[in-house]
């Protein structure tokens, strides 16, 4: 297998604030690969670099064998992008927003329907809508299948699922799921650690600085401790509690529970006692295996320090 | 091709999807012309003057009936002494009060002399100045029919220049020019540079840049619908000067349409400069207003003489392009001359043009920075 994109030592600046730092990475052929960061980690830097919207400082990029810095008008044929502000125009009909992407690409869109007619079939019945009238998660869907149009070799989607709803979202990653078998490379990218477990590989992305890059079930492994979640009503005072524990080396809170560890990986002896001293009584303690996010406080804990 | 004939399509979209544009592209230029040509009228057309007369004689009854009928003025009182003035101006429908000396008749014929004073209601000195000027007008031509009888020629006045390429006294032809002038850079400036920086705003720029479309491509497509309209507009001003105001172009009405579309082109190449220097829609509109609407009005000539300027302001108004586009839409419009007469204004606005679309090029992004 081929890579589509391999980039090597990248670093780009806006004045005097670092945007990215030395980021090396490669994306196989037809892999959904993720990056996962928080807001200002330098995901959109980076897939604007990718997109040749953007020239690194520093680093080689190549993506689809051709490199960015040179080849970029040849580039920009194979590429499908999606921003993450949907590009969409607001004042065109649904289905005027997709031939006009089209006829830009030099395509039409009967051309390559049965690649989005799985996405499109959603919002052909507003076919004459304006866009700005759609719901979130149907210009979502919309912004992708202008993209898709005209068959591009590499997708990138800059934050796809950020302010649409939890239905849409998981529709939306099926349908990425789906595109695999086109041969598409997918790069995208989302605060949302839950949607890393759909990606092939992941990569956790903080303060412009990569830190791992492995498929989400190794990164979930390489947690290095193991994981306690606690249950108690009152989850605040449940944390400051756990928190002024001595033995307590870590305590995030996770949904309902709070994900703790302790030094000597055990739970600790005195721990009951110091939690009913702190008026809590109903506890309940059990092992539990870690998750993407799990890791990724663990290795941003590692890196600040 | 196909490209580029969609991203047009596109733009036509939006202009006549969206009222507004379509308010601002055809609406502004009618009700200028309209407003400029009725309202902000530099004549006098039934202006109220009052008379006192305290001659009373044959002399001061034919002439108060010229003034009366010359259609500039109308009579609103008879007044009987010097007292009645202030309070007759004071009521403000009395623009001006003309006074005959005693006995005026029997002094110009007997002396040569008679004299007659306007007191004009300086609170509006526009008015006031044009009365002044329109009445002394008058009152010279009625000199001029009396005088071989009287054979003297020491009752001459200074004529009046107002007239001289304005013979029916119609100022709305000086202000057609103008306010074409005026419209084609504001429109083309205007909705040029807020289109593009509209694009970056909602971030369909980026996605533009990410496809094959060239710069160039891009340009020319936001270009093209405007200047058909800018085009289309011109030809209704020029339609509508004709119809309302009568105003016939003198001159060559192709050579007037060239020229049309030269300035047009200068306008659109403009507006593409401002939006690469802008970054938000307020600031392109801030830009076109601001930078191209006040030295439009103030120094190009249109409502100031550049020759009354200070020398430090015709040096600057020498680079605002609309000065050249008046010069040579007055040339055709009102003296009917050739492009031989214009062919410098012509040349400066051709390489304007020229160094505005190159510049615009050059700094079009191809990337976001």
């Amino acid at each position: 297998m081929g890579k589509t994109i391999e980039t090597s030592g990248i670093g780009k600046k806006f004045g005097t604030t670092t945007a990215l730092e030395d980021i090396s990475f490669s994306v196989n052929e037809s892999e959904v690969f993720g990056f996962i960061g928080p807001d200002g980690a330098g995901k959109t830097t980076l897939f604007r670099i990718i997109t040749t919207l953007l020239l690194p400082d520093t680093g080689e990029i190549s993506v689809l064998g051709k490199n960015c810095r040179t080849e970029y008008k040849a580039l920009r044929k194979e590429i499908g992008y999606m921003p993450g502000r949907f590009s969409l125009y607001h004042d065109l009909s649904v289905e005027e927003n997709l031939n006009f992407y089209a006829t830009i690409f030099g395509t039409t869109v009967s051309e390559n329907y049965d690649l989005i007619s799985d996405i499109y079939s959603h919002i052909e019945p507003f076919r004459k809508r304006p866009a700005g009238k759609l719901s979130g998660g149907m210009k979502q869907k919309l912004a992708l299948s202008c993209a898709l149009i005209h068959k591009p070799g590499l997708l990138v989607l800059d934050e796809p699922t950020t302010g649409v709803d939890a239905v849409s979202r998981s529709e939306f990653w099926d349908m990425l799921g789906k595109l695999k078998q086109h041969n598409i490379t997918i790069l995208v990218s989302t605060p949302y650690m839950d949607e890393a477990m759909r990606c092939d590989r992941v990569a956790l992305i903080q303060n412009g600085r990569l830190l791992a890059i492995d498929s989400p079930a190794k990164i979930r492994a390489g947690f290095s401790r193991k994981l306690f979640s606690i249950k108690a009503s009152g989850k605040y005072r449940l944390i400051t509690a756990l928190r002024s524990f001595p033995l307590t080396i870590t305590s995030f809170p996770f949904g309902e529970s709070v994900h703790v560890t302790f030094k000597d990986d055990i739970v600790p002896t005195g721990l009951n006692e110091h939690l009913i001293n702190n008026g809590i009584s109903d506890v309940t303690i059990n092992e539990t295996k870690a998750g993407i996010e799990d890791r990724f406080l663990e290795l941003m804990e590692t890196a600040g320090r | 091709m196909n490209r580029f004939l969609g991203f047009v399509r596109k733009e036509f979209l939006h202009i006549f999807r969206d009222y507004r544009t379509l308010v601002i592209l055809f609406g502004i230029p009618v009700a200028q012309i309209l407003i400029f040509g009725f309202a902000v009228s530099m004549d006098i057309k039934n202006a109220g003057v009052a008379f006192l007369d305290l001659s009373h004689d044959e002399m001061t009854q034919k002439l108060s009936d010229k003034i009366i009928s010359s259609g500039f003025f109308i009579k609103t009182e008879e007044l009987l002494s010097y007292k009645d003035i202030d309070r007759v101006l004071k009521k403000g429908k009395t623009k001006a009060v003309i006074i005959f000396e005693e006995h005026f008749g029997r002094r110009l014929i007997r002396d040569g002399k008679a004299s007659l004073s306007i007191i004009a209601d300086g609170s509006e000195p526009n008015t006031a100045t044009l009365i002044t000027n329109y009445t002394t007008a008058i009152v010279n031509d009625f000199n001029m029919g009396i005088a071989p009888a009287q054979i003297t020629g020491a009752m001459r006045i200074v004529p009046e220049v107002k007239m001289f390429y304005n013979p029916g006294l119609q100022s709305h032809f000086m202000f057609v020019p103008g306010v074409i002038t005026l419209i084609l850079i504001l429109i083309c400036a205007l909705m040029t540079s807020v289109t593009i920086t509209r694009e970056k705003e909602f971030g369909t720029m980026e996605v533009l840049l990410v496809s094959p479309l060239r710069p160039i491509q891009i340009i020319l497509g936001k270009v093209t619908p405007y200047f058909l309209l800018s085009f289309i507009n011109v030809l209704l001003i020029l339609a509508l000067s004709w119809f309302v105001f009568g105003l016939p172009v003198k001159g060559s009405i192709v050579l007037l349409l060239a020229e049309s579309m030269l300035y047009i082109l200068m306008s659109l190449s403009l507006g593409i400069l401002i939006s690469t220097v802008s970054s938000t829609m307020q600031q392109a509109i801030f830009i076109s207003l601001i930078g191209l609407m006040l030295p439009t009005i103030l120094l190009s000539g249109f409502i100031f003489p550049i020759e009354n300027m200070p020398k430090i302001y015709d040096y600057v108004s020498s680079i605002v392009p609309p000065r050249y586009f008046i010069i040579i839409i007055k040339n055709i419009m009102i003296k009917g001359t050739g492009l031989m007469y214009i062919w410098k204004e012509t040349l400066i606005l051709t390489v304007m043009t020229i160094v505005f679309i190159v510049i615009s090029v050059r700094k079009f992004k191809i990337r976001l920075e």
